[in-house]
């Protein structure tokens, strides 16, 4: 983030640029990382509807990552995946 | 005009001048009157508000900061726990830098319950950020909710405003006063144009986001930054007003402090017995004169400090208690503005009022009495004194 000065920035706290959510890594707040194996996957995308930080990359339908940079582990992807597949498995950060 | 208003209809009066596009009410004592005859205002459909009946004075601040933060003006009004009630939502309307304008008609804060006057409801909010402009009768209660829109609204401010005036001495007393015409109170207040509005698509913003180490500390200086400015600002509004209508209005109001040694200070509606009682002593020989405080948020210290720099007693009158062991609000923050820069004034404190105890003129003459003894022996027996109270 930058450092501006209480001069430059707007008053009360207002964000007037829309859509920046995404310069702020909450990435860094995770203690539990998710952990995805494609070998178990069926893609059924359940993770992707439940995922509160739009922080699972779908590509041509198929689960391609993780976004680290945002994901806060909270884990709901792990807990949503259905009991008999269980592809994703939360890791402690290190 | 010259008419007869209550204080509570006075400033109906200047709400429904005003015609904000949305006022949220929630009823009590001794504020409800503004909203029962507003509420009848927009009955009548003599004006285009959106009038919120709500479920609490909580609920109530939250809508008037909702609809403000979309870009139009918004009121409620209040009194005692009312405003207590609201408290957390009060210093987010100050936070945000909506600058929504609330009567808050001065009544005790429970406990015990007691639905009279004294000041403890907007002392206990003095830090909210918020301006607050105190009325001594009807006619400054009106005019204060003129001025207050246009203060608040300024660029170098933008804060809230509270304007205050004492709980059935002037909210339920029928006084005479002179109104204006709207066409002039809408001149005078001009429109409303917020540079950010929560509601418009060509130009998202976001209010309320969170707010960490790295920036919060810089919103609140810059909302330090709006609460020094407001200061020049009421000056320049009472100008302003002075000009269209034809009363002065100030940071404070000197009486008769031209050649006074001893001095009272005072806030709302006692200024009134007290400028009789200055009258009176003065016909005695003593040379009283007295401050009434119209701007304690922001507080005018310089100015104050100042005015009073050839006063040897000071008395500071405090209609409510600060409990720090100390003495009351008023007393603390005139104590503050004096020190390094009047070494020689002595000040003492009288707390009275308290609950809506009455203040007579024989109290005031004591006060006056007490000051002159401080004057003559140099002595302060008692630096707080209870007025009123059974010993």
């Amino acid at each position: 983030m930058s450092n501006k000065t209480w001069k430059e920035i707007p008053i009360g706290g207002l964000i007037i640029e829309p859509g920046n959510s995404v310069n702020y890594k909450t990435g860094g707040w995770r203690v539990f990382k998710p952990i995805h194996d494609p070998t178990k996957c069926t893609n059924c995308l359940i993770c992707w509807i439940y995922c509160p930080d739009s922080s699972i990359i779908v590509k041509n339908g198929k689960i391609e990552k993780f976004d680290y940079d945002h994901c806060k582990g909270c884990g709901i992807c792990a807990k949503e995946c259905p009991t008999k597949i269980k592809a994703i498995t939360m890791v402690k950060e290190e | 005009m010259r008419v007869a208003m209550t204080g509570n209809e006075a400033v109906a009066y200047a709400m429904k001048q005003i015609n904000p596009e949305v006022v949220a009410a929630y009823p009590i004592t001794p504020q409800t009157g503004i909203m029962q005859k507003y509420a009848e205002y927009v009955a009548n459909g003599q004006v285009d508000t959106e009038f919120l009946t709500m479920d609490s004075e909580h609920s109530a601040m939250s809508a008037t900061i909702g609809a403000s933060a979309s870009g139009i003006r918004a009121m409620t009004a209040t009194s005692s726990n009312g405003l207590a009630y609201m408290w957390e939502v009060v210093y987010i309307a100050a936070s945000y830098r909506l600058p929504i304008v609330m009567p808050v008609v001065n009544r005790a804060l429970s406990g015990p319950i007691n639905i009279h006057c004294d000041h403890s409801d907007t002392m206990g909010c003095r830090d909210s950020g918020w301006i607050q402009l105190f009325s001594e009768n009807t006619q400054e209660a009106y005019d204060n909710a003129i001025q207050a829109l246009r203060i608040a609204e300024h660029p170098d401010v933008l804060l809230p405003a509270m304007i205050t005036y004492d709980g059935f001495i002037i909210s339920h007393a029928l006084e005479t006063l002179n109104t204006y015409e709207d066409d002039k109170v809408k001149k005078f207040i001009g429109s409303y144009n917020p540079k950010y509005p929560l509601i418009n698509p060509d130009k998202p913003v976001t209010y309320g986001p969170l707010d960490f180490f790295d920036y919060y500390f810089e919103h609140k200086r810059q909302q330090a930054e709006g609460m020094i400015n407001a200061k020049k600002v009421i000056l320049e509004v009472g100008k302003a007003f002075e000009k269209e209508f034809g009363r002065s209005y100030g940071l404070f109001e000197e009486y008769r402090m031209a050649d006074a040694e001893l001095a009272i200070i005072v806030l709302g509606s006692t200024a009134g017995t007290a400028k009789v009682v200055v009258d009176m002593v003065r016909e005695k020989g003593y040379k009283v004169g007295l401050i009434k405080i119209r701007s304690f948020r922001p507080f005018p210290e310089e100015e104050l400090a100042e005015a009073l720099k050839r006063i040897k007693v000071l008395a500071v009158m405090d209609r409510s208690l600060g409990f720090n062991g100390v003495g009351g609000p008023l007393f603390n923050d005139v104590r503050a503005a004096l020190f390094g820069r009047n070494p020689d004034i002595k000040v003492v404190n009288y707390v009275y009022g308290l609950g809506g105890r009455e203040i007579t003129p024989n109290d005031i003459w004591n006060i006056c009495n007490n000051i002159r003894d401080i004057n003559l022996t140099g002595k302060i027996e008692k630096t707080v004194s209870y007025v009123g109270v059974r010993e």
